[in-house]
């Protein structure tokens, strides 16, 4: 394994090289710096040119150039783009906003992707498969900047109107209603009377809610209380126990109950005390915090069978926190929405946060939040439709094969036929090809920090670009094709790991 | 998944009888050029966009004529896409459906008067020659590398596989921002071959994968025995049967090329100013979007339109080639090809009835019959096995 691991590396190594060589000389021929100075009419245009010339060293040849670059690259030095400022300093901004955005859009994608491929392929050829397989066709030919510009007209300026009166007309809730009614029934499927009632209560339900969120207008000032959250975190302990182990393990079941029950007894004091004054590195510890004990709490109650026990209730416990947590972000809400600087147009269309925008921890949770909002959406909605045609694919694959069979001819129930036997040896091709996407999506979002003006990876390089400054684009470069070489190397890695029958090393 | 399992075993197996004798029924005597013809225009999305995209291109070369290089043919639209007209209407779309109607300026005209009609089909021309060019060019490039690769294997496939490695790492739409910058002031077909150049790599992948299992099938043995040459032996051997991968993965490449054609030039770096394209007029007009918002819908539902029909069309030859991906018949067809047949003779084992609703035949069962002939391009003759009928009891 290891000599695989260091076979593997070294060749990335080389691949690197080799592409930021492509990728050097390619920029150096595609313009001149020197051409914006040559048609300026300044006085002092030689001198300038003979700086600028010193400053990128283009008295040297690009291959050699080349060197000279990586040289500086080994010592760490990205070089100077064509204003003198330090590539290096422009870097460090812009690789962390970049980074979560690109962070938080994968794993929207890739939850949503999975979850909705499977279902669509449990459901095959029902209504929701094909309307599921339509929709991911037309999210595939989307142009992103399109859909971009498309989201800021509607997702943010429109939104924003509304959420100043924020009440849901009647047509509008009968038809989301009805909406969410064929929804539910065609997830749930079964037969005609089933179906029936299942789209009965959805949408009756549907229409309770709604016309209570608009009737109080929630959405001024949003907040969730301890009836919602206590039915909430019980409803999550079961959901995740039937999926993850399945209600007939009772220890599992009793374990979650236990885990629900203790984060709605903290509710109060985590609210009203605790989670005031808060800071980032508090928070992580809280997080942490709330998966080792629920996992303990799993690993004591779980018996001879721990692994799966741990597992679940570990999930539930971070899900009933990140419950707690949305209450406490939903009731600084208002005072973000009416503070001086966001003047009641609270979902922003520009820039990665509000300049000049002070108070706490929650304050600026939820600016990151209203930023991110939309160019994750529109990054979201394009890979989420590749995810979703891959695992599709990728577990009607497997449930063909013949130990599916021989599963359910056991007699395992369908939960551990899915989740044990065919989900797993379905990710196995999925995460080859999320790993191959991520050098993809951070080209992506090249395009869509242009449009949301997002101070990003992507803006450097467009801007590189347009002033024909080498340095900064081949910045850029460096770090998209070491991602990108690094994840291909993981995937490697982790398919060896998931799959046994890829022996590696050998 | 469960609707079968309601039924009574003797039907499951009545179907699953009925089922073959369809399988059977579709592909004897019949060539694979004829079964993924007739598998893909029963695949009613395809179909569909394949004419819708057929109209698209019809609608876009003729209307406003064609201009390249300075040939120039008129359109039958009485605008050219340059042209400043007139505004009618202060430029609101004239297009309407109650009345049906076209009118002066069916796309509506922008702040200075330029028909969006005209101006549309012109950019939807340069997307689409981007398209087909980068199209071409990246499918060429990809069978040649991945063919070599894969047939020759050891030094010659490690050396290319390694400079495949290495152009995968470069982002196509970062050499494409690049090198459109420097080669999109030279035109569509110029910025067409050089996102070809670059986009060949997932194709040249597949095709060596395909390789590396088909040149250790019998019938390349057979074919270098009797002496022929590695260049036929690659191009008329083995290149036919991976036909399939090519194809669906050369049209997906299209409706990739269409989509970062209209991203470079949403960014600049694509085709440049005298000329216009899809994504182009999209950028030149996004800060209108509230006053003239035709502008901007028209351009970006051409793009949407074009990409989804080529995309569809993938599909559509994916389920062609691919006898896996294929949809069982409906219940009724089956019931009615049972009867047809009269009284069905179980012939083999029949596929998992429980289990999704796809049949498994890999392509060599179904063509048992025809081996003298499978993928053969020499002439028929008369006496040839092909004309027989395929015999179910064999």
């Amino acid at each position: 394994m290891a000599s695989f691991i260091i076979r593997r590396l070294i060749a990335s190594i080389f691949v690197l090289f080799a592409a930021t060589f492509l990728m050097y000389v390619l920029t150096t021929l595609a313009g001149d710096p020197l051409e914006e100075l040559r048609q300026s009419s300044a006085p002092n245009k030689a001198e300038l040119m003979e700086a600028r010339t010193k400053l990128l060293n283009l008295d040297v040849p690009p291959p050699l150039r080349y060197f000279l670059w990586l040289g500086g690259i080994f010592r760490g030095d990205f070089g100077v783009s064509v204003q003198g400022q330090p590539v290096n300093i422009l870097l460090g901004n812009a690789i962390a906003s970049t980074l979560t955005l690109v962070t938080t859009a994968t794993v929207v994608a890739i939850v949503l992707g999975l979850t909705v491929g499977i279902i669509s392929a449990l459901r095959q050829y029902s209504g929701f498969d094909y309307g599921v397989t339509l929709l991911a066709f037309l999210f595939f030919s989307l142009p992103i900047f399109w859909v971009a510009v498309l989201l800021k007209q509607y997702g943010a300026i429109r939104l924003n109107d509304w959420l100043a009166n924020p009440t849901i007309a009647i047509p509008v809730i009968v038809v989301i209603s009805l909406l969410s009614g064929v929804l539910w029934m065609s997830l749930l499927g079964g037969k005609v009377r089933r179906r029936l009632i299942v789209f009965g209560l959805a949408t009756v339900a549907s229409v309770a809610v709604l016309f209570y969120l608009s009737a109080t207008e929630w959405f001024a000032d949003p907040s969730i209380g301890i009836v919602v959250f206590s039915v909430s975190a019980l409803g999550i302990a079961f959901g995740i126990t039937a999926i993850s182990t399945g209600l007939r393990n009772r220890r599992a079941l009793y374990a979650s109950l236990v885990v629900a029950l203790i984060g709605i007894g903290l509710y109060f004091p985590m609210i009203n005390y605790i989670l005031n004054g808060m800071t980032l590195w508090f928070f992580l510890l809280l997080v942490v915090l709330t998966i080792v004990v629920s996992g303990l709490i799993g690993f004591f109650m779980g018996g001879a069978d721990r692994g799966p026990v741990v597992r679940t209730t570990a999930i539930v416990g971070f899900l009933v926190a990140g419950l707690i947590a949305m209450d406490k972000y939903m009731s600084y809400w208002e005072v973000y929405a009416n503070s001086s600087r966001v003047r009641g147009r609270p979902i922003a269309t520009v820039g990665a946060s509000t300049p000049g925008l002070g108070g706490n921890f929650w304050i600026q949770g939820i600016d990151l939040y209203t930023h991110l909002l939309l160019p994750t959406i529109a990054i979201v909605l394009i890979s989420f439709a590749a995810y979703t045609r891959y695992s599709r694919a990728s577990l009607l694959e497997v449930m063909n094969q013949d130990y599916i069979r021989t599963a359910r001819a056991k007699g395992l129930t369908q939960r551990t036929v899915v989740v044990r036997h065919a989900f797993r040896n379905a990710l196995i091709p999925i995460t080859t090809i999320i790993a191959f996407d991520v050098g993809a999506i951070i080209g992506g979002a090249v395009v869509t920090e242009t449009v949301f003006g997002w101070t990003g990876m992507g803006r450097l390089f467009v801007d590189g670009i347009n002033h024909v400054d080498p340095n900064p684009v081949m910045a850029f470069f460096v770090v998209t094709g070491t991602l990108a070489v690094l994840f291909n190397l993981i995937a490697d890695l982790v398919y060896a790991a998931l799959d046994p029958r890829i022996k590696v090393g050998s | 998944m469960n609707t079968t399992a309601t039924q009574e075993p003797d039907t499951r197996a009545a179907d699953a009888v009925a089922e073959i004798s369809i399988e059977q029924k579709e592909t004897e005597g019949l060539s694979q050029g004829q079964i993924v013809r007739r598998r893909f225009f029963r695949h009613r999305g395809a179909l569909i966009a394949m004419i819708v995209l057929a109209l698209i291109i019809i609608m876009a070369f003729t209307s406003v004529g064609v201009d390249l290089w300075g040939l120039r043919i008129p359109g039958w639209w009485t605008y050219r896409w340059d042209e400043i007209a007139p505004k009618v209407n202060n430029g609101v779309p004239t297009l309407s459906l109650f009345p049906p109607q076209f009118g002066e300026h069916p796309f509506g005209q922008d702040e200075v008067g330029r028909d969006i009609f005209a101006v549309v089909m012109r950019g939807a021309q340069q997307s689409l020659m981007v398209m087909a060019i980068a199209g071409v060019v990246a499918t060429v490039i990809g069978v040649v590398i991945g063919a070599i690769a894969g047939y020759y294997g050891k030094v010659t496939d490690s050396v290319l596989m390694r400079f495949t490695d290495i152009v995968i790492t470069i982002p196509l739409i970062v050499i494409g921002a690049v090198l459109g910058k420097t080669f999109g002031s030279l035109g569509a077909a110029v910025l067409g071959v050089v996102i070809g150049v670059f986009a060949w790599t997932t194709m040249a992948r597949l095709v060596r994968g395909e390789f590396l299992t088909l040149r250790e099938r019998e019938f390349v043995d057979a074919a270098r025995v009797s002496g022929a040459r590695d260049r036929r032996i690659i191009f008329r051997h083995i290149l036919p049967n991976a036909v399939g991968v090519i194809v669906v993965n050369a049209t997906l490449l299209m409706a990739g090329a269409i989509l970062l054609e209209s991203a470079l030039s949403y960014l600049g770096f694509g085709v440049q100013p005298p000329d216009t394209s899809l994504g182009k007029i999209v950028s030149d007009n996004q800060a209108a979007f509230s006053t003239r918002p035709w502008l901007f819908w028209w351009p970006g539902i051409f793009i949407i339109a074009i990409a989804l029909c080529v995309n569809f069309i993938g599909d559509g030859l994916r389920d062609a080639f691919d006898p896996r991906q294929k949809k069982m018949p409906s219940e009724r067809a089956m019931r009615r090809a049972g009867r047809a047949t009269g009284p069905v003779v179980p012939i083999l084992d029949t596929t998992d009835p429980d289990g999704p609703h796809t049949v498994t035949v890999p392509m060599e069962a179904v063509y048992t019959g025809d081996v003298v002939n499978y993928h053969d391009e020499r002439p028929e003759e008369p006496g040839d096995a092909q004309h027989e009928p395929l015999d179910p009891e064999r």
